[in-house]
């Protein structure tokens, strides 16, 4: 076991002068056997992503969502099948799943970080990684990854469900063009333009694992899993309720509350939106999220490399 | 090597480690030992970079902790028991450290057999006890074959097996020429392990000697005599010019003499001697005594009797055997069919 020493000598510092050496029978000089190279963010993506497929909370709040997104579409749809009611837009049936599969992602989000406050893990990671900002990175990464692909998915399928039950149907005696912007009809029959096949798609997923990567940023800051969880459903639900006890002459105010709120931001994407003329396809709603979740992120990374573990 | 220079730790207006200079040299168990609340584990968490200090720093090899770019390959730590998230099973969570260091795989499957968790590999970590916790914590301090090693109270709430094995583990990490930095609140527990010593008293240095001096130099040496004629030998020891201590139980304390001696000057006097005994105060009253001042949270209540280091003497004889016992017993009966009913 006496390799020799991978360590460079060290520099007495400080100017003081080097301590006495400890005499000992022992050779002072013990080298790991293993190389030492400079880390990369690679690594800690790759030990993010072992860290969050191994844990049950993943596996759970992914089902959870999965099931709320596609279960509920399947029972929505139902009843808009045989009302034969064609003033919601085609792939629109997905979005009312999505409105509570939305809190599944969100609380994975706040959990990757603050289980590990919780439960003391921080402590190793950050003795592992000592650059936090990448720590944090990495997370960001894997987390947005997994949790955009896995949204993303489950949309999809619920589109090309609603697609493949309410498309092709021929609307009867609706003014379809002044009520309903969402709605196209094509050829006659019931249809969905291709930014409405985007927006049901990577646009909601979009949308939701950006939700959960501001979750992520929540969590970081607050480190406390309940606390972090009910500020991103006061994030998400405040918006709303505040809309309703506005007073009448902050018309203005509560409109932009309502568009910019999480739900009405979701049904915009899906061109069904709560209030407003016009045909909304969300993207105004999706950037504004991008910057708030962007903000918060930087305020993450600023709390996390300063603060004491 | 890890070298400490005016490491200084403020919360608020309470310092919590003050100004501490000192060097951990490789090839030994070095002991950090100090009361609860000295300031050991907010050190040690300066020391690995987890806590920024107010003032001084810290250094590994001469750098920084942030500036070493593979950790785990320089430092393993344990620090308190579960650092360890409990729903990810043994094998996992260091596969993740593994990882994040880029430390080979078949490395995990070698600490956990050092540690003896391979049974228990694909467990979650959630249903270990405590020394199985601790064992992993181990297992990941070692993951990257690191020079050096630091444990912080590693034998808190182990059976007498593990402490065992953990006084073994670290008397042969240093044999390998690692430099081993463990910290205690036990003094007799760092007298088993350790070669070298630093005591810390409220954040404050308060010796940084091997542990041989610290024993040479700390431990009081007394003589004890016991005799039914005390009155007639105190009068006898103070005229020749020793300073008796009675103790609560009735026996004599003598500093400044030698046990030959002392009999000598009994059997001059013709007095009748019971005991008559060269004593060595513990390590851990030593250690008690260098920290007295500085210990924060004092039980609140009388301070122990002065002769209560001699071990059982200063029991009442009487009442000893028995009494301690029936009380102990009734409280507990009492106490429990008052809350069952």
């Amino acid at each position: 076991m006496t390799a020799p020493a991978q360590f460079p000598a060290p520099a007495p510092f400080g100017g003081g002068p080097q301590q006495p050496q400890y005499t000992s029978q022992f050779a002072p000089s013990f080298g790991s056997q293993l190389p030492v190279e400079p880390t990369t963010l690679g690594q800690a993506v790759r030990s993010e992503w072992t860290k969050i497929r191994t844990v049950r909370s993943t596996v759970w709040t992914l089902s959870v969502m999965l099931v709320l997104v596609i279960g509920i579409n399947l029972l929505v749809i139902v009843p808009i099948n045989d009302d034969n009611d064609p003033t919601v837009p085609v792939l629109a049936p997905g979005l009312f799943g999505l409105l509570l599969g939305q809190l599944a992602v969100i609380t994975l989000g706040v959990l990757v970080i603050t289980s590990e406050y919780g439960t003391g893990m921080i402590r190793t990671t950050l003795t592992a990684c000592p650059k936090r900002s990448r720590v944090l990175t990495a997370k960001a990464i894997v987390f947005f990854l997994l949790s955009f692909v896995t949204t993303t998915v489950a949309c999809t399928m619920t589109a090309l469900i609603s697609w493949s039950v309410l498309s092709g149907k021929t609307p009867g005696g609706y003014d379809l063009h002044g009520d309903h912007p969402g709605v196209v009809i094509k050829d006659g029959v019931t249809s969905a333009s291709g930014t409405e096949w985007l927006g049901a798609t990577i646009g909601v997923g979009l949308y939701v694992a950006l939700l959960g990567l501001l979750a992520l940023a929540v969590g970081t800051l607050l480190r406390h899993s309940a606390g972090a969880v009910s500020a991103m459903l006061g994030v998400v639900l405040l918006p709303l309720l505040v809309a309703i006890f506005l007073p009448s002459g902050l018309d203005t105010a509560r409109e932009k509350l309502v568009k910019y709120s999480a739900p009405n931001s979701l049904a915009s994407l899906y061109h069904f939106p709560m209030i407003g003329d016009g045909d909304q396809n969300g993207v105004p709603q999706l950037i504004a999220l991008a910057v708030v979740t962007a903000v918060l992120l930087g305020a993450a990374y600023a709390a996390l490399t300063t603060r004491d573990v | 090597m890890i070298e400490l220079q005016g490491l200084t730790k403020r919360y608020g207006d309470k310092t919590a480690v003050d100004n501490l200079t000192f060097t951990v040299r490789p090839g030994v168990v070095t002991g950090f030992l100090g009361p609860n609340g000295a300031g050991k584990s907010t050190t040690m968490r300066m020391m690995l970079g987890l806590d920024n200090p107010t003032a001084g720093n810290v250094r590994i090899d001469g750098k920084h902790y942030a500036q070493l770019s593979e950790p785990l390959k320089y430092i393993g730590a344990l620090l308190d028991a579960k650092a360890i998230h409990g729903g990810r099973t043994a094998y996992n969570h260091l596969l993740c450290l593994a990882q994040s260091n880029r430390i080979p795989r078949h490395r995990v499957d070698e600490v956990l057999d050092t540690v003896g968790l391979t049974a228990v590999a694909k467990k979650r970590s959630k249903g270990f006890s405590l020394g199985m916790g601790q064992r992993l914590g181990i297992a990941g301090a070692l993951l990257g074959d690191p020079e050096i090693l630091m444990f912080d109270e590693p034998v808190n709430g182990l059976d007498p097996e593990g402490i065992h094995w953990i006084r073994n583990l670290m008397k042969g990490l240093a044999a390998q020429g690692r430099t081993v930095f463990v910290s205690s609140h036990l003094m007799s527990e760092m007298a088993l392990t350790a070669e070298h010593l630093i005591v810390i008293g409220r954040g404050r240095l308060m010796a940084d000697t091997s542990m041989a001096e610290f024993i040479e130099k700390n431990s009081r040496s007394y003589v004890r005599i016991r005799t039914p004629q005390p009155e007639r030998l105190k009068d006898v020891l103070t005229a020749a010019g020793f300073t008796p201590v009675t103790t609560s139980d009735g026996t004599f304390e003598i500093q400044d003499g030698d046990a030959a001696q002392l009999g000598e000057l009994a059997a001059q006097h013709q007095l009748v001697l019971h005991e008559l005994s060269p004593q060595r105060a513990s390590l851990e009253e030593a250690f008690m005594q260098l920290t007295a001042e500085s210990v924060e949270y004092h039980a609140g209540g009388v301070a122990p009797p002065p002769g209560i280091d001699g071990g059982a003497a200063g029991m009442p004889q009487a009442a000893g055997q028995q009494a301690p016992q029936q009380q102990w017993g009734a409280q507990w009966r009492d106490s429990g069919t008052g809350k069952g009913k």
